[in-house]
């Protein structure tokens, strides 16, 4: 176990090289350091001695290859450097923005997941009937919706005509859990299409397996089947899609974060969208890279863990 | 940044004929070939891909009515035919559908014309902004999919086929690609390119055949050890004969359905990087910038509720059907994956 996972470590370095290597290519030969200067500096009309002293404060100046070292070096140990907009350090604006960002995002993936898994085992005990038929149609009409539409409908319906939860805003304290409430529903309602219909298809392929009908012949309840059989036995899947979305709680949603004015680090990339800042999008691309990685070899770890042949597979390497 | 990528309007014009014509090419081709022949006469057999397939023509219409375009000889106007047929005077202000008179203002003083889906708060009249979106899906949809299926298959197939080095090289550029959040993704490549039409079907490609071809090397691999490709490489058939003759033919309904499950979600993404205003830019019509423009309109006093429904139909529909028509065609395509 321990040499699988060594293995799986090494492994992911090269493309966290990889990683580093596109966001530096694309940030620093694409654009040039002078079209960026100009975009940040405040005044319309920059003087060539402001932007060459902006070029330096940002370390521009220097020759491809030591920027892409200290640009490497600098991520790899964390160190971000300041916010090309407004000079702060983004490692602060990252610090502060984990806490909103969990806050709203756990809630939401544990009640989605639930919610998610418990009617796709419903539908999947009507199969065939009309429940299953209109079901899934009401799920495909769901995710044919846009996310966008989801939140400005969640913010009209809940917000303003019901008054049931503050349209947005965010404050830290006892108060916390009201303005989480109509995000996390939304979140909830919009990702329910998308992923009831994916675990459908994989009960339903469990459904069709031979352990399945020897349960049945020898008399077992479809109940017991249901939820002893083939929940554990589609297991798998859905454990990969769960570790897959641990890593991105961290990093928020971009959406539901603007619309709803929660200070998370999706709200962070969204300033940075709209203000053009670039050094804070090459660190949350970077950060959402490791995180990435980090969920792959979460769901490798998971995978030995729940099935053996993996474990035993991954002893005979 | 790249300058032929700023160029006018001809290039969309051009990039929408290209598609629907390599759309329909392609399912003539299927039709008379006697391999598909079969599985494309269950897919029509199929009520709701025929409706679904329906409902996309309409849009492809209106995609390639604002595409043909002509110029006016006297003054030398140059418009498109939807233009000619949907274009309207425009207003003042707000106006509700079908109303006489402007909306939310003191004094309403009666229209110039009417609008069957009214007119937005600088006048413009609804539906045919919402028309105007018709052939910025089917491009972001179709030219994305031009783009992005030959790097898939050509990568995806001589991965898995030839293993070794090259192999080791696609996987490693795909499984950096795919690490990277595909929203972020998206937004570096945008804010790098600037926004624009095309951007976004390049940003939404290096995306897209990532997961196409990583399925590819994976059935490719499967194949290949199969008896009659062993048999072929017996008679010392050349390698790229094989992966023509033989392999390609047995992934390809794989491409087909893959090909049509992912317009739906390639219009979806072009919206939300429009909201965000870093998809196209303003000017160009999108249902994503008319919900972006519209979205404070709901917390206004009377409400307007016009732009924001309109845009939002029309996005619904074309993802509805395509998503339906997906299905449909996997389902025809390939009894294994059939649900149910």
């Amino acid at each position: 176990m321990i040499a699988y996972l060594t293995r799986r470590i090494l492994l992911a370095i090269p493309t966290v090289i990889g990683v580093c290597f596109i966001s530096f290519a694309l940030f620093y030969l694409v654009r040039s350091p002078e079209s960026l200067a100009r975009q940040n500096i405040s005044s319309k009309h920059p003087t060539p001695a402001q932007i060459h002293g902006w070029i330096v404060q940002h370390g521009y100046d220097k020759p491809m290859g030591k920027q892409f070292e200290t640009f490497m070096g600098q991520l790899l140990l964390f160190h971000f450097g300041s916010s090309d907009v407004d000079s702060e350090p983004i490692a602060d604006k990252i610090r502060s923005g984990f806490g909103p960002s969990l806050v709203l995002a756990v809630p939401e993936f544990l009640v989605g997941t639930w919610v998610t898994i418990a009617l796709a085992l419903f539908v999947a005990y009507y199969r065939g009937t009309y429940v299953d038929t209109w079901g899934t149609f009401c799920f495909v009409l769901m995710m044919s919706i846009s996310v966008l539409l989801y939140i400005i409908a969640g913010q009209y319906i809940f917000g303003k005509l019901l008054k049931l939860a503050p349209v947005m805003g965010f404050h830290w304290g006892l108060s916390t859990w009201k303005f989480i409430v109509l995000p996390a529903t939304v979140g909830v309602l919009a990702g329910i299409g998308g992923s009831v219909r994916f675990y459908r298809t994989v009960m339903l392929e469990e459904m069709n397996q031979d352990y399945v009908r020897t349960a049945r012949a020898k008399g077992a309840a479809e109940s017991t089947i249901l939820f002893r059989h083939i929940l554990k036995n589609s297991m798998i899947p859905i454990l990969t899609a769960v570790a897959m979305a641990i890593p991105f709680l961290f990093t928020g949603s971009i959406l539901m974060e603007s619309f709803f004015g929660i200070p998370g680090l999706g709200n962070l990339t969204y300033t940075a969208v709209q203000s053009g800042d670039f050094a804070v999008i090459r660190v949350m691309v970077y950060i959402g890279s490791l995180l990435y990685i980090l969920g792959t070899i979460l769901t490798d770890i998971s995978y030995a863990l729940a099935d053996p042949r993996v474990r035993v597979g991954a002893a005979a390497q | 940044m790249i300058p032929w990528l700023r160029a006018p309007e001809l290039k969309e014009d051009l990039i929408t004929l290209l598609v629907i014509v390599c759309v329909l090419l392609s399912a003539r081709a299927l039709w008379v070939s006697p391999v598909w022949h079969d599985r494309m006469r269950r897919l029509w057999r199929s009520r709701a891909a025929r409706v679904a397939l329906a409902i996309l023509a309409v849009y492809a219409l209106f995609a390639v009515m604002d595409s043909i375009v002509w110029h006016n000889p006297p003054y030398g106007v140059t418009k498109s035919a939807l233009d000619r047929v949907f274009e309207r005077q425009s207003e003042r202000t707000y106006s509700a559908p079908l109303a006489h008179q402007d909306f939310g203002v003191r004094n309403p003083r009666p229209l110039k014309t009417w609008h069957l889906l009214g007119t937005d708060g600088v006048g413009n009249d609804v539906l045919y902004d919402t028309l105007k979106g018709c052939r910025t899906a089917w491009i972001v949809g179709g030219f994305t999919l031009i783009i992005s299926l030959p790097f898939a298959i050509v990568l995806g197939i001589v991965a898995g086929y030839f293993g070794g080095w090259i192999d080791d090289a696609v996987q490693y550029v795909y499984i950096t690609i795919s690490s990277i959040p595909t929203l972020l993704l998206l937004i570096t490549l945008m804010m790098v390119m600037g926004p624009g039409l095309l951007q976004i079907c390049i940003a939404l490609a290096v995306n897209e055949w990532v997961g196409l071809a990583r399925y590819l090397r994976g059935e490719t691999l499967k194949h290949r050890e199969k008896e009659y490709v062993m048999a072929a490489r017996a008679f010392g058939v050349h390698p790229l004969r094989i992966l023509q003759r033989h392999i390609l033919p047995n992934v390809f309904h794989l491409i087909i359905i893959s090909a049509t499950l992912s317009f739906s979600g390639l219009i979806l993404s072009e919206a939300i990087l429009s909201f965000l205003g870093i998809g196209v830019p303003v000017g160009t019509g999108s249902w994503g910038l008319m919900i972006s423009a519209a979205q404070m309109e709901l917390a206004r006093e009377p409400v307007v509720w016009w732009v924001l429904t309109s845009a939002a139909v029309a996005l619904f529909g074309i993802v509805l059907a395509a998503n339906i028509f997906g299905d449909a065609v996997r389902d025809a395509l390939d009894p294994r994956l059939r649900e149910g």
